[in-house]
């Protein structure tokens, strides 16, 4: 089962590899890993999709807690939750594909950002499925280049992953 | 008070009262072994390889109740601690480690002796920091020390660059540690105890098996009182021995692959198990899906919830602290008016003892040859159960956890989890330093020995009277009984030609050396080497080749899937 796990740890030099050195030396599967600072910049916030059965994640869970470094570990998946994804996309843009390429942009509700005479940027967010869509409905050999943020996840309503 | 950095961290071993420093020094801790030489209260005991500092450090935390302490320079110094720093981990034994490292400008330049310490070792210690301003080193070290002993213990390592070293700052050592992502649980849950004690209360077939946590937690005396106060058969593991008194009744001996047939047995068809501080590790369960086909009741209390649940499944877990929940377990059965059932006691207790008569720790005693296990034996009894006991790794390493009974926590040193072969001199080092009066003696092989021999060399130096008992059998045994059992007999490189003559060995590093090779001369060597309280005497017993260790439950097996003898071969 795939799950999505939240957690704040200490924003400090080598927290990241404690994390990821966790999930390499446990065996544990790691689909995507992202971390920023959160508004207080002592901390920063890890959003981890990972996948296993109860008893596997249930020991990420703890061995996770286990690190020093670690302030709080939540599996947002557990519940009600929103999960985003950013993308961008160089598109190959000349002649007709220009106009195709916006109409795409347009339907996804995807923005442009970078144009050329030849190609554009195209950011997109929304949940790994919406992405995975995208890329499929473009031409293959249209697409230049993609980079994907892996996946931030937030719990819906009042449940509130803070110190 | 402005001191430089080195001068903190030997004011701060002082605040935290270390005794001894086991160390090396080296070009990144000149700075803090100049500090060390300028004051008295922190001794500095000089090894000869850092692994065996670590060691000696280790073995010092393991027979006292502190906190072991090491000091290692950057580079070669720091990767040769890492054994020694892992080996204390897999055991969860508190210890702080200081490296040195190059100085903070050359961090990343592949300077000399540079090595990414924090980066090697993150994976075998609780935690690591390194200090990159002077004015962070008091407050990190007493993190370290923090970390080291609350919560499941364990080695924390604190590399700090020479610069730091030789800065100045104004020293004030914290009182208080208040760490927000670091709050380990100590009270168990009220609710989880009350239904833990429900179970106790109930069962038919009980049995306790209890592990390392019980001698790391001091809380020997609460598993003895509750154990006897429920009246169940108890058994402790190759971590626990010494947390239980061998020499009671209700006690069953060591579980697991060389385990006694009576514990393995009642670890199996118990109805409710009360596992404390112990992890249901492979080397004691066997085979985890052939340990579930017999349904049972689980509790088990640790400190470190990733223990619970992790390769059996468990009914009740309970996080704490051993010596409080079983302290609160205690409580609640003297309160409860009920009592465990008598009856179905009796009938257990009967069956319990129907294993034990299977007898399964005899062996044939020799008038020709030595047996490893009658040297073992005979240690026991010439030092009246009472001696600190060091082992390496091996069969000698099960014969001394088998055949000597330790009454009491704290007196058996091992690396149970790592099985670092090399451990059991340094061991018996910070043993004898930490016990001078007492008798301590290293249960070695011709095999482990040779891996920290270079460490009587430090035992003449500090004049460390260690009695080493090396059991001489020209095998890697352990490797050799495997091969003869599933590997066709083919002997590959477990054969060791051309060893030294120990007795002239010890002999040349100044000690005293005996060669022992017939079993009626067993008893003399060893009562003379104890009466001989200020050498350290090493005592080279040559053993029977072929004895293999006995009971055994072969790897991917089941606990009642015992060999007992070669007869069931």
């Amino acid at each position: 089962m795939r799950h999505v796990i939240s957690l704040l740890i200490e924003n400090e030099a080598g927290a990241l590899s404690r994390v990821s050195g966790l999930f390499s030396a446990r065996g544990y599967n790691i689909e995507s890993l992202t971390v920023a600072p959160t508004e207080d910049s002592s901390m920063s916030r890890m959003t981890i999709v990972t996948s296993g059965s109860d008893e596997i994640i249930e020991q990420i869970t703890k061995q996770l807690n286990k690190l020093v470094e670690v302030i709080k570990v939540v599996d947002i998946s557990e519940s009600a939750h929103i999960e985003r994804e950013l993308m961008l996309v160089k598109v190959r843009a000349s002649g007709k594909d220009r106009e195709e390429m916006m109409r795409m942009t347009a339907i996804f509700r995807a923005h442009i950002i970078d144009v050329t005479e030849s190609s554009y940027v195209i950011e997109l967010t929304g949940n790994q499925r919406k992405l995975d869509a995208f890329v499929g409905a473009l031409e293959p050999e249209l697409i230049l280049e993609t980079v994907r943020s892996g996946i931030t996840g937030i719990g819906r309503g009042d449940r509130v992953l803070k110190l | 008070m402005v001191l430089t950095g080195a001068e903190i961290v030997i004011r701060c071993l002082q605040e935290e009262k270390i005794e001894y420093v086991f160390g090396y020094p080296g070009g990144a801790v000149l700075y803090i072994y100049d500090a060390l030489f300028n004051q008295k209260q922190v001794r500095h005991i000089l090894v000869r390889h850092e692994q065996a500092a670590v060691h000696a450090a280790d073995g010092f935390a393991r027979s006292t109740e502190t906190v072991g302490v090491a000091l290692v320079t950057s580079g070669p110094g720091a990767t040769n601690a890492v054994t020694g720093i892992a080996t204390a981990y897999c055991d969860s034994i508190p210890m702080v480690i200081i490296s040195g490292q190059v100085p903070t400008a050359a961090i990343g330049q592949d300077a000399f002796q540079e090595v990414d310490t924090v980066g090697i070792t993150r994976p075998c210690v609780k935690h690591n920091f390194l200090v990159k301003d002077v004015r962070d080193i008091a407050a990190t070290i007493k993190k370290a020390f923090h970390l080291a002993k609350t919560g499941r213990p364990g080695p924390v390592l604190v590399d700090i660059p020479k610069d730091v070293t030789m800065q100045k700052c104004a020293f004030e050592y914290p009182q208080e540690v208040s760490m927000r992502s670091y709050n380990p649980v100590v009270k168990g849950h009220q609710g989880q105890i009350r239904k833990a004690v429900q179970l106790l209360l109930e069962a038919k077939r009980p049995m306790i098996y209890a592990g390392g946590g019980i001698v790391l937690s001091d809380a020997a005396e609460q598993l003895t009182k509750l154990t006897r106060l429920l009246g169940f058969p108890i058994t402790t593991t190759l971590m626990g021995l010494g947390g239980y008194p061998a020499s009671d009744r209700q006690y069953l001996g060591m579980p697991g692959m060389h385990g006694t047939y009576e514990a393995n047995m009642s670890m199996h068809f118990s109805d409710v198990l009360l596992a404390v501080g112990s992890r249901f590790d492979d080397r004691v369960i066997g085979n985890p899906a052939h340990f579930a086909e017999e349904p049972r009741k689980i509790i088990h209390v640790d400190i470190d919830p990733s223990s619970i649940s992790k390769r059996v499944k468990v009914d009740v877990p309970i996080v704490g602290d051993l010596k409080e929940v079983l302290d609160e377990m205690i409580r609640q059965l003297e309160a409860s008016p009920t009592r465990p059932d008598a009856s179905a006691l009796a009938v257990w207790w009967k069956q319990v003892e129907e294993w034990r008569r299977r007898d399964c720790m005899k062996f044939k005693n020799s008038d020709d040859i030595i047996k490893p296990q009658y040297v073992v034996q005979k240690l026991w009894e010439v030092t009246n159960g009472e001696a600190f006991v060091t082992s390496d790794v091996g069969q000698h390493q099960m014969w001394a956890a088998q055949y000597y009974r330790f009454d009491k926590p704290r007196r058996w040193l091992n690396s149970g989890g790592l099985g670092t072969m090399g451990v059991g001199l340094p061991y018996a080092m910070g043993a004898q330093l930490a016990h001078p009066g007492s008798q301590v003696a290293c249960v070695t092989g011709e095999a482990s020995i040779q891996m920290c021999i270079q460490e009587l060399s430090t035992c003449k130096q500090f004049r460390l009277p260690i009695k080493i008992v090396n059991l001489n059998n020209r095998y890697l045994g352990m490797v050799r009984q495997w091969q003869e059992l599933f590997h066709g007999e083919r002997y590959s490189e477990s054969y060791m030609d051309s060893l030294p003559d120990f007795a002239k060995l010890a002999e040349a590093y100044g000690h005293v050396g005996f060669r022992i090779d017939k079993p009626s001369d067993v008893e003399g060597a060893l009562r003379d080497a104890f009466s001989r309280k200020n050498d350290l005497v090493f005592l080279d017993f040559q053993v029977d080749q072929t004895e293999n260790v006995y009971p055994m439950v072969q790897g991917g097996k089941g606990l009642t899937e015992m060999i007992l003898s070669s007869e069931d071969l």
